[in-house]
């Protein structure tokens, strides 16, 4: 577990386009020794966390790369599809209905769906929990929050750029990678390949 | 004899890899390698300028970096892309920054759009849009941001590194290892970049 979150000061800067809109939001999380400053953006943000505390009230596994390596290493003839995503990836979520279809579908036939959310840890509450809920999302989801990219990435795999979406498929010690957007069809299609 | 044969043998040997390699990096979408030679481009500036590396007649080389108004992480980078800018554009290494995204798919990262991003940060440094999406995949960039760095030398704009900017996206003041900036250094003390290739999530060029 990590707690980047707790005492580090973030600097963030969020820009909604939609809206046309310029909000610059300074969000600083620190420990107790330090003083809390909120920028307006952050408080609603924590307004609409609170406000519906139902919606996010399920615990959030987390990890840091050496926590999440099990994930990628599991030996028990199993199929895993781990997807790498987050809330603010439009391609990401676009593909995400083919994931989670393919984790209702494909769950008795001895596969996995492991969603691994690399939203901002300061964003958990605010948006990926509530994301979570709202879409209602069946497949495990888990975070990763590494701030050492360069360390980690090609140890997932020697050919991801680190572009997301990014997606892992293995059984045992077979396995792809793909850094690709999928189709549903695309998706079962390399599922398939595993389960023959 | 024998020496002569063996000296021979491995001069064609070393001939015919690197006819190979080069080979395969002039394969199209392949990308740039570090040691390539960069082609120069023409992109539309914010502010209606036509940009081209041969209009930088006193750089000693460039930090061309992929970036965006949409993507979280490269929002992340803006100011420390500004602070890269103003300590290297007087050392001879200007930023230049280049928007890769369709704007059909991605509208917020428009002309119009960087033209405000742009003026709000105060950049300090071009910021390009890729139309037509052509420059990008010769480079082979990936991602936003992703950064690469350029010499300049008599044969080109050689590239020197490939990667992020440093070692932390979402702080700052705990960054360990500087690599773009370590990279710079390098080239301006005349030597060798030690890490030249690094990697970092950013998001997908949007095509």
């Amino acid at each position: 577990m990590l707690n980047y979150n707790i005492d580090t000061e973030v600097l963030i800067k969020f820009k909604a386009m939609k809206l046309k809109l310029l909000i610059i939001a300074i969000l600083i999380i620190t420990s107790c020794k330090h003083k809390n400053k909120t920028a307006e953006s952050s408080d609603i943000a924590k307004k609409e966390a609170s406000s519906d505390t139902n919606l996010s009230d399920f615990e959030l596994e987390v990890y840091d790369y050496n926590g999440f390596e099990k994930f990628l290493n599991k030996k028990n003839d199993k199929i895993y599809v781990i997807n790498f995503w987050a809330t603010w990836c439009a391609p990401c979520v676009k593909e995400l209905p083919y994931f989670e279809k393919l984790n209702s579908q494909y769950r008795n036939k001895n596969v996995e769906v492991i969603l691994v959310s690399l939203d901002f840890p300061h964003l958990y509450e605010s948006k990926l929990k509530p994301f979570i809920k709202e879409r209602k999302l069946e497949s495990k989801v888990i975070a990763l929050d590494d701030p050492d990219m360069d360390t980690w990435i090609p140890k997932v795999s020697k050919d991801w750029s680190g572009a997301i979406p990014a997606t892992i498929i293995y059984r045992n010690d077979d396995r792809k990678f793909f850094e690709v957007s999928f189709t549903y069809k695309e998706l079962e299609t390399e599922v398939k390949y595993f389960l023959n | 004899m024998k020496k002569v044969i063996q000296i021979i043998s491995v001069t064609l040997v070393v001939l015919f890899v690197s006819a190979f390699v080069v080979n395969e990096t002039s394969i199209p979408g392949n990308g740039y390698k570090i040691g390539d030679t960069a082609e120069d481009f023409s992109l539309k500036n914010v502010d209606g300028n036509m940009v081209s590396l041969s209009d930088y007649k006193d750089a000693k080389g460039f930090i061309v970096t992929f970036t965006c108004n949409t993507c979280p992480y490269a929002v992340m980078y803006e100011d420390r892309l500004i602070a890269l800018n103003n300590k290297y554009a007087s050392k001879g290494y200007p930023v230049i920054a280049i928007m890769p995204n369709n704007t059909d798919v991605k509208p917020g990262d428009n002309l119009e759009a960087m033209k405000a991003r742009a003026k709000s940060k105060g950049f300090t440094f071009p910021y390009l849009i890729d139309e037509g999406q052509k420059v990008y995949p010769k480079y082979g960039a990936t991602k936003t941001p992703h950064v690469f760095l350029l010499q300049k030398t008599d044969g080109g704009n050689v590239v020197k590194y490939i990667g992020a900017i440093d070692d932390n996206y979402k702080d700052a003041s705990a960054v360990k290892t500087k690599y773009v900036e370590n990279a710079v250094d390098a080239l301006l003390e005349g030597k060798e970049v030690k890490q030249t290739e690094t990697k970092a999530i950013g998001c997908s060029i949007k095509v």
